[in-house]
């Protein structure tokens, strides 16, 4: 596997585990601040995870942290999807749905990998990716089928996000096909539509990201690069 | 036959819990609704301080923990609203109290965290602090508080090291962090101290509490074994406490200290402290934006149940 | 519409070949959501290995106040305790 791809699984997890962390004591319920607090944590720990791998990969001093903190926005692989604001709690609910569709063939997929660090980080990562796809699912129905109000911001939430599921597949073809049958199936459920004739946008993994990851890494990076070299 | 209210203060005499559907006097149960309510407003708003540095944490291992110990107050102020409950409150009344600005939290989350150190400082002061106050209640009359308060303890005690330990990297740091962990030490000392309330001769609900057992110390002894404590391990970090009068007393084998500013106290309790406005505004936000949430979720149950009585 | 979530009461059984304990309570619209709360609340610190969970109505208490006919007849049912029995010391694994 190569360190780019290591890295682009690894950007993918922190920079949405960071997302859904803004949202820690500001969910709509507590139980739900709660929950979504927890697949925060989840992401980070896979990223952590992938980060550490690609670190003894590439060498020269490099750690979890500098991967993290001291690459530019434009050394950033992840697709654009995990990138975007959060918008409503909505936005994040379909967000995080359609990313743990990916995620949860992906890590299947690697667990069988003959690659045998990675091997052993999609193992634990499944685990925690099966429970995020079976509750973001469940939260996309009840939001699709809730109320009139409900189903029109879930229906705004698809089609602010659809541009960019093309790029979240883009390095992942094996992934797409479930990817799909999973989407079409819980869309269903939730009397939700997939939106016809979009016009895709993508460049995730080359490193051509929107402003939204600038202004999120400035916040992140801040403190590593004002005072560098230290210990925190 | 002797009275049900000297029947429940002998049960509190003879340490026997007060449960739920227990007799109970009136103004216990309004005391306890009181306390554990503002208790567990105090978790909620005081993710916020806090939560404001997920985003910022410096390296990924800080992040983490730092998402797990906010998370954690959400479990804590979930716990206590829940012991509340018991008392025949309903968790939205008491969050419509807070909302209204009529119910109190306390006042220390209303301090805003300027730098990294502020995290550190919040684990040892506030936490510590908090600490002082919960173990004695692990053990107070009110069953579902006592139980509520156990979980919560056991579960602190991550907490207050992993601030330590951010203070304590920031002491053997660069100029900078030294500098950046005295000035957090300076600015959360005095309003820590204050945490513990009023002296004991401005507290008038402490005598009746403690006969109840729903307090089992009075505010200026937590008070003094919190100052006990930190003014020995603030020297493992080589800082300072911003007290010049902090001199230990071979007599009285404590801690004597300068005179605590009870106007600042109170003008913050009031809601004129730094940030009174902006956590309730933000707490009433993330309320307010949750509605639609709450309601389709409902409504979606609705659906289900009704579906399966058609079924069934 | 008063938008409030039912309450719960959340019972985990910590491991395999222990009874479920109540472990405390929590808001939730149904059955599915209330189960997903229990596990992201109450076991955050891999506490359990099962969860039941029932609505709070459902539960039916007994009287305090009857405490003394319910619980107290067994007091001087002392040989239901094991150390009824006065055996020498000798005697082990009993």
């Amino acid at each position: 596997m190569s360190i780019a791809y290591i890295l682009h699984l690894a950007d993918n997890a922190l920079v949405l585990g960071h997302r859904n962390s803004e949202w820690t004591g500001h969910g709509p319920i507590l139980e739900q601040d709660i929950a979504l607090s927890n697949i925060s944590l989840d992401l980070i720990g896979q990223a952590r995870n992938l980060y550490q791998y690609a670190a003894t990969l590439i060498g020269n001093g490099a750690t979890e942290d500098t991967l993290a903190y001291l690459r530019d926005e434009n050394e950033y692989k992840n697709c654009l999807l995990v990138e975007l604001p959060n918008g409503h709690w909505g936005t994040t609910i379909m967000r995080q749905f359609l990313f743990s569709a990916y995620q949860h063939p992906l890590y299947e997929r690697l667990s069988d990998s003959n690659d045998e660090n990675l091997n052993a980080i999609a193992r634990k990562s499944l685990k925690e990716v099966t429970y995020h796809l079976r509750w973001s699912s469940e939260w996309v129905i009840r939001l699709g089928q809730g109320t009139a109000e409900s189903r029109a911001k879930m229906t705004d939430a698809v089609n602010d996000l659809w541009p960019y599921t093309q790029d979240l597949l883009l390095h992942s073809p094996e992934e797409k096909e479930k990817w799909q049958e999973r989407v079409q199936s819980i869309f269903k459920h939730a009397s939700l539509n997939i939106p016809a004739d979009v016009k895709m946008i993508s460049g995730g993994f080359e490193g051509k990201h929107t402003s939204h990851l600038v202004e999120m890494l400035n916040e992140m990076q801040h403190l590593q690069r004002t005072y560098p070299g230290v210990e925190w | 036959m002797p009275s049900e209210e000297v029947i429940f203060q002998d049960k509190v005499d003879r340490e026997i819990r007060i449960e739920p559907k227990d007799w109970m006097p009136a103004d216990y149960r309004k005391t306890l609704i009181r306390q554990i309510s503002q208790h567990a407003h105090s978790e909620i708003v005081g993710m916020l301080p806090e939560g404001h540095w997920i985003t910022r944490a410096p390296t990924l291992k800080r992040k983490a923990t730092l998402i797990a110990k906010v998370q954690d107050e959400a479990g804590h102020g979930l716990y206590l609203y829940a012991a509340a409950e018991t008392l025949g409150i309903t968790r939205d009344e008491m969050v419509d109290q807070l909302h209204a600005g009529k119910a109190k939290y306390s006042s220390i989350f209303n301090y805003p965290t300027l730098t990294w150190a502020d995290i550190g400082a919040i684990g040892w002061l506030v936490d510590g602090a908090a600490i002082m106050n919960q173990v004695p209640l692990t053990r107070t009359s009110y069953g579902p508080y006592a139980r509520a308060m156990v979980r919560i303890c056991k579960e602190e005690s991550f907490h207050q090291r992993q601030g330590f330990e951010i203070l304590l990297v920031l002491s053997r740091g660069s100029k900078e962090q030294k500098a950046m962990c005295q000035d957090a030490i300076n600015r959360w000392w005095w309003p820590s101290v204050m945490m513990f309330g009023p002296n004991d001769e401005s507290s008038p609900h402490t005598a009746q509490s403690m006969k109840w057992k729903v307090k089992r110390f009075t505010n200026d002894e937590l008070r003094q074994r919190f100052i006990d404590i930190c003014a020995d391990q603030v020297k493992v970090l080589g800082m300072q406490l911003p007290d010049p009068d902090l001199k230990w007393n071979e007599e009285t084998q404590h801690y004597d200290f300068g005179p605590i500013n009870w106007e600042e106290f109170w003008q913050v309790v009031n809601g004129n402290g730094p940030c009174n406005k902006e956590r309730m505004t933000a707490r009433i936000k993330a309320h307010e934006e949750g509605q639609w949430v709450r309601e389709a979720a409902l409504a979606f149950a609705g659906k289900m149940s009704s579906r399966a009585g058609v079924r069934g | 519409m008063k938008n409030t979530f039912p309450l719960w009461e959340v019972f985990i059984r910590s491991k395999q070949g222990l009874d479920h304990k109540h472990a405390g309570s929590l808001h939730a619209a149904d059955a599915k959501m209330a189960i997903e709360n229990a596990r992201d609340v109450y076991t955050r610190r891999q506490e359990g290995v099962s969860i039941w969970v029932v609505e709070s109505k459902h539960i039916h208490a007994s009287n305090p106040d009857e405490a003394g006919s319910l619980y107290e007849p067994a007091n001087d049912k002392v040989y239901r305790h094991p150390t009824f029995y006065d055996l020498p010391d000798e005697l082990k694994h009993m």
